[in-house]
């Protein structure tokens, strides 16, 4: 399993790990993210790159 | 292979992904990554957003950086001023002289400055850290601000100064701020934004003179009139970082040419390009090359540049498949978010398809070849179904 970890403290919700790895991360309608703690591996590449497009480098991928 | 390695001339985020990208293809010899400023690799887009309204610690907007790249060199506050690509090697400004057996060229843009005469002193770019570190403590609560130039980092500085209590008036030659990827009708929506939160906007005009004895006091527009200014932000584009390339028979026309590996055309070593200054073919859109200053490209290019150069560098080719990396810009203004996928700027027609300019929309931009871009302003939810449609477009040869 990926496991993923948020800085809530640094996240601006610019959404960019949505559009990256919509399998772990959603933008809901009200536009603020929500993601899954624990993905499939077969998404560790998506995530990664997630965590490479976060403006605010917010994002921890294990 | 010699023992002299990579050369990475940039340590902004392009510089940053293709060493990361390097070292993932398996290239495992010495890699330098020589940059101008004196920090590691930051993210600049919160410089004119909540790092300018917040305060600017560098270190908090410093990228992870991938274990893999543990053991590169950084060379900092050392610009790159020469470059023989026949003899394989760069010079640095102090004189020192580095050899490599492949070359990353990463060294970015910067603020383009005009020829405006009148004093220097309080004119300001923003582009750098140390650049959002001067003009901060100058957007404080009555002061005027100019902001030349209606282009994004023109809105949002304007945007963050209004929120910091300063006075901001825009100049701007073009008829709607951020014109040129967002059209008339959505230029204007986000005008009325803007002067709903007091900005004045002065489109149509040049700053012919800034009048001052030894600092700015005001400028003068090309309609005659003159406005106080205590500071003066000039957001007129930018130039590329070019110059030390200059003589090794490049063309350089609009920073640096490369195909869709992001390799650049030249016998003389292998080449790569990435980030702002690479003028790189997309086949998702017109196959035709250009440069794209946006926040994903560096990310993008720089990882199929170091899967490029680590296959020239062990005699293989570079994998032939096209670049289809899908251009993403946000902006965020007040409490407005703007969000594209595409390339906008390639349509010939706009049509809004979701609300209304001054309010939550969406516009389609279309071209003969269908959808090229979408831009939303607060739907960024809903547009997020553009992206995988923008993905699926036909393939150009390029």
């Amino acid at each position: 399993m990926v496991k993923i970890t948020v800085d809530r403290d640094v996240c601006q919700n610019y959404a960019q790990c949505c559009f990256e790895a919509s399998g772990a991360f959603t933008l809901g309608d009200d536009a603020i993210m929500t993601y899954q703690a624990e993905v499939d591996e077969s998404l560790r590449n998506d995530v990664e790159r997630a965590a490479d497009f976060c403006p605010t480098q917010a994002i921890t991928v294990e | 292979m010699s023992a002299a390695g990579v050369v990475i001339v940039g340590a902004g985020l392009g510089g940053l992904r293709t060493a990361e990208s390097l070292r993932g293809a398996g290239y495992a010899g010495p890699v330098t990554v020589v940059g101008d400023e004196e920090y590691l690799p930051y993210s600049r887009p919160p410089l004119s957003k909540e790092a300018l309204a917040g305060g600017i610690d560098v270190a908090t907007l410093e990228f992870r950086r991938k274990a893999s790249v543990d053991d590169v060199t950084w060379l900092r506050g050392t610009p790159v001023v020469a470059c023989s690509l026949e003899q394989r090697f760069v010079t640095l400004a102090d004189g020192t002289v580095l050899e490599f057996d492949g070359l990353v060229i990463a060294s970015g843009i910067r603020p383009r400055r005009l020829p405006i005469p009148g004093p220097s002193f309080g004119r300001h770019v923003l582009r750098t850290a140390t650049d959002a570190l001067a003009l901060r403590p100058l957007l404080a609560p009555g002061r005027h601000v100019i902001i030349m130039g209606a282009g994004f980092i023109g809105c949002e500085v304007a945007a963050t100064a209004r929120k910091l209590g300063a006075k901001v008036a825009i100049v701007a030659l073009d008829e709607e701020p951020m014109m040129r990827p967002l059209g008339l009708e959505l230029g204007a929506g986000m005008r009325h934004r803007h002067e709903e939160h007091g900005v004045h906007f002065h489109l149509g005009h040049t700053i012919d003179e800034f009048i001052g004895d030894d600092h700015v006091r005001s400028v003068s527009l090309s309609d005659g009139s003159e406005l106080p200014a205590d500071v003066v932000l000039e957001a007129v584009g930018s130039v590329t970082n070019v110059d030390w390339l200059e003589g090794n028979g490049l063309d350089l026309s609009d920073g640096v040419l490369v195909d869709g590996s992001m390799r650049v055309a030249t016998d003389l070593a292998p080449v790569v390009a990435v980030g702002d200054i690479a003028r790189h073919p997309n086949a998702l859109f017109d196959g035709i090359p250009h440069r794209i200053e946006h926040w994903n490209m560096p990310t993008e290019t720089g990882r199929r540049a170091g899967q490029t150069l680590a296959a020239l560098l062990r005699g293989a080719e570079p994998d032939p498949a096209p670049f289809t990396g899908m251009p993403s810009f946000w902006s965020d203004q007040y409490s407005h978010t703007l969000q594209s996928f595409g390339m906008p700027g390639l349509a010939t027609s706009i049509v809004m398809v979701d609300g209304e300019a001054d309010g939550p929309c969406i516009a389609e931009f279309r071209n003969g070849s269908g959808l090229v871009g979408v831009v939303g302003v607060d739907r960024t939810p809903q547009l997020a179904a553009y992206r995988p449609q923008l993905m699926q477009r036909p393939l150009a040869h390029a």
